[in-house]
């Protein structure tokens, strides 16, 4: 399946990566080059990965760097960051980010408060990652997103990749990073094919954390997303392009620090703002980037920023009922629209 | 490093004996009976005084009596060794006794300076239990952990914090040990091997399994042959019903990390009383269910810790893996100062004050006189004088201060309108940005 990002000229794509290959060798890589970076998680080692992600590994690195745990994930989150107060780098992974709720005491209180309360004596250079948010029918307990609750918290940086391009250089700099990283990944992406170009296959490619990217230009309306979302928000806007409104597509790829320099500049481009996000409304991710707009630029907005999220209920298993409960292509399209027709004075 | 399998010959019966394979000389009672529940009476702090009744026997203290009975075959007890005497040096008896003085001095001045307005917040004093934080932190050496609860001032100055450094802390000064960014509850020094400083329970416990998993690593994987450190967690009895300490008992064991697991168990969990809290309250059997050695030792004597934690360093640093060590102790305070003050077996443990008894036995032994114990009083007075004038000279934390340390690499506070990192707006370590 062609991905959109694929249209983009100036890309001169020879080969195709998926999700899965492209987390696999960035933590391939990292652990090649760094022998303190070793992985621990669930099934991350004989089984290669509950998602396949740590394919290899094992074989390639001993037991010694791929380490299977037992299921005690408050246990062996609060070890892996132990053994990063002095130096190692641990990456952890969770099997998804709902069971990392286990551990999120470490996640918060020991990993991201430490740098601040030792006053900088002790950093903790520690990736925590797996999927994150709804996958298919999984139900209310396995599908939440977890990204506005971690990027709430001072101390993190979290990160949302959408491509294989994405997945590679935020990975690897999250493992390079000092500080503690929460590394949000997608289950139905990781099987997804996307163009990489020879700089992504470099072994030293990284990319910035704190920047989000410009998925597609366009001059009508601003559509941030992040991980799935951008996939949906690149189809939307093809859909948007044959009715005339030309739709402009921000990848965050980083949830904390958010990028709101590059989110403001688009919208005083475009006027209109519509955020697209698959958790929950209240407090996520879209309020924060409404209220940085609205305090940066206000003047700029032609229309009231619109939201979509998740609905406000815990997911439902029916397929039907799952449907609804997250955002599909027409809610964005339908957002579009109304972000389009409305101004700020009346409707 | 095995890492999934489980261990094959360190169940119950190779345990006994605990440690070492010279049985004769290894004073160690792995259980000691009857222990403490067999003579104690459930009574909950507003019942009144205390009175022990070894004879009386209701039957709650029946049962736990014959739980502490069948642990016997769990792990091997050895008689009360007979004449033994534990040798230190006047050398080792003197660090040891100006350590608890330095310990109890310091909190009492806590006290003072809390009440007076100085400190604020949580405090949480360790008057009573100097004797496992000296008996255990004394016998480290440099490189190794210790890692803790809200109760840490004194396993810092143990482990060697300077007391001005932990009293600026406290303060919330700038020259504290954390520049005032950590307080009570949160001692670090990387220097001295202190991982802190938790407020949670329990949560020290996975932090110190790291350093010791860290320390294995650094010796397997990078093979860095010089590291031999150890990991000493430091914990109460109500932690001891937290599903994380039994989360690292079992990794701690599979992964045979070099790990001291030592329980303060002081009988009181803020008000909830041990044995109101736990099924079976003999904590040291609880290692054994995870292949790991029990031992239960009097914590008010802080010889005895003292043997107990060479064995169990020795042990962990030969890579034999980890050791339960619940240390029967006391707090002479409440659990904090903001706490009422009235446990009902004070009395009982006040005669047992474990500073009373190590002078005892160096007057005892001819190891000290009255003089020479005098002057370490004197010069311990002088350093705490010190240390509060220190604290109060120090300065506030500059403006600047609060957005420092957030990160190790500050770019995380993101780009700033201007397109450039905000960390690298001037203003921003000025403590004059906007973020």
């Amino acid at each position: 399946m062609q991905s959109p990002s694929s249209l983009r000229s100036f890309c001169a794509a020879a080969k195709e990566m998926t999700v899965r290959d492209a987390l696999n060798s960035a933590i391939d890589e990292e652990m090649s080059a760094d022998s303190k970076v070793y992985l621990m998680g669930e099934e991350v080692g004989e089984y290669q990965g509950a998602y396949k992600i740590s394919k290899g590994l094992l074989q390639k690195f001993g037991p010694d760097r791929v380490l299977d745990t037992p299921i005690t994930e408050a246990g062996f989150t609060g070890i892996g960051v132990g053994s990063a107060f002095y130096g190692l780098k641990p990456i952890v992974e969770f099997m998804t980010f709902n069971f990392a709720m286990q551990a999120i005491d470490h996640i918060i209180n020991s990993a991201a408060k430490t740098n601040y309360m030792s006053a900088g004596q002790i950093s903790v250079p520690i990736v925590f990652r797996g999927p994150n948010g709804a996958a298919a029918g999984v139900a209310a307990q396995h599908s939440q997103c977890f990204a506005a609750w971690y990027g709430s918290c001072p101390g993190l940086k979290v990160l949302s990749p959408y491509s294989a391009e994405d997945a590679r250089g935020l990975l690897k700099a999250a493992i390079r990073d000092p500080d503690p990283v929460v590394f949000l990944e997608n289950e139905i992406l990781y099987g997804e094919a996307f163009p990489v170009s020879a700089e992504v296959l470099d072994p030293s490619f990284v990319l910035p954390i704190g920047k989000a990217k410009i998925e597609r230009e366009g001059t009508d309306v601003t559509v941030t997303a992040f991980s799935k979302m951008v996939g949906y928000a690149l189809k939307a806007a093809e859909i948007l392009e044959k009715e005339g409104i030309n739709v402009e597509v921000i990848n965050l790829r980083s949830i904390r620090p958010l990028d709101r320099a590059t989110i403001n500049q688009s919208v005083r481009k475009t006027n209109r703002l519509v955020t697209v996000e698959e958790g929950w409304p209240q407090h996520g991710i879209g309020a924060e980037i409404c209220t940085s707009v609205v305090e940066e630029s206000f003047d700029y907005l032609d229309a009231p920023v619109e939201r979509i999220t998740g609905a406000d209920v815990p997911m439902p298993y029916a397929a039907n009922l799952e449907r609804m409960a997250v955002p599909q292509i027409e809610d964005i399209v339908r957002a579009v629209k109304r972000a389009c027709s409305r101004s700020a004075r009346g409707k | 490093m095995a890492s999934c399998h489980a261990p094959q010959a360190s169940f119950f019966p190779q345990i006994s004996p605990p440690f070492s394979a010279d049985t004769s000389s290894s004073p160690i009672v792995s259980c000691r009976f009857p222990c403490r529940y067999a003579s104690l009476q459930v009574s909950s702090p507003s019942s009144g005084t205390f009175v022990p009744r070894a004879e009386e026997k209701t039957k709650t203290e029946r049962n736990i009596f014959a739980c502490a009975a069948t642990a016997s075959r769990l792990v091997a007890e050895k008689p009360a060794p007979t004449k033994k005497k534990t040798t230190i040096t006047k050398e080792e008896g003197l660090v040891l006794y100006e350590d608890m003085v330095l310990g109890r001095s310091f909190e009492d001045m806590c006290a003072q300076m809390y009440y007076r307005g100085k400190m604020f917040g949580f405090v949480h004093l360790y008057n009573g239990q100097e004797a496992v934080s000296t008996g255990f932190i004394k016998c480290l050496k440099e490189g190794d952990f210790v890692c803790s609860t809200y109760r840490d001032h004194v396993h810092a100055l143990s482990k060697g914090v300077p007391a001005r450094s932990v009293m600026s802390e406290l303060f919330g000064k700038a020259t504290g040990v954390c520049r005032g960014q950590g307080g009570s509850m949160h001692m670090f020094s990387k220097e001295h091997g202190v991982l802190g400083g938790f407020a949670f329970i329990g949560e020290g416990i996975p932090v110190a399994t790291g350093a010791a998993f860290k320390s294995k690593y650094e010796k397997e994987v990078l093979k860095n042959d010089k590291v031999d450190a150890v990991s000493v967690a430091f914990f109460g009895d109500g932690t001891c019903n937290n599903g994380q300490f039994f989360e690292c008992l079992n990794m701690a064991a599979l992964w045979k990390l070099p790990i001291i697991f030592v329980v303060e168990n002081n009988l009181w969990a803020i008000g909830m009383s041990h044995i109101r809290a736990t099924s079976d309250p003999n904590i040291w059997k609880k290692g054994p269910a995870f292949g790991i050695p029990g031992v239960h030792v009097d914590g008010m004597d802080v010889l005895k810790v003292r043997e107990v934690a060479i064995e169990a360093i020795a042990r962990a640093r030969r890579g034999d893996g980890p050791t339960l060590v619940e240390c029967e102790t006391y707090r002479f305070r409440g659990h904090s100062l903001a706490d009422p003050d009235e446990l009902p077996e004070k009395a009982h443990y006040a005669a047992r004050d474990p500073i009373l008894a190590l002078k005892k036995y160096l007057l005892q032994h001819n190891l000290a006189d009255e003089n020479e114990l005098k002057s370490i009083q004197t010069r311990i007075d002088e350093v705490l004088e010190d240390a509060v004038d220190f604290a109060e000279a120090s300065p506030l934390p500059p403006r600047s201060q609060l957005l420092e340390n957030v990160f190790a690499d500050p770019k995380g506070f993101g780009i700033g309108p201007d397109g450039r990192y905000r960390c690298e707006d001037p203003s921003f370590t000025a403590g004059t940005a906007q973020v």
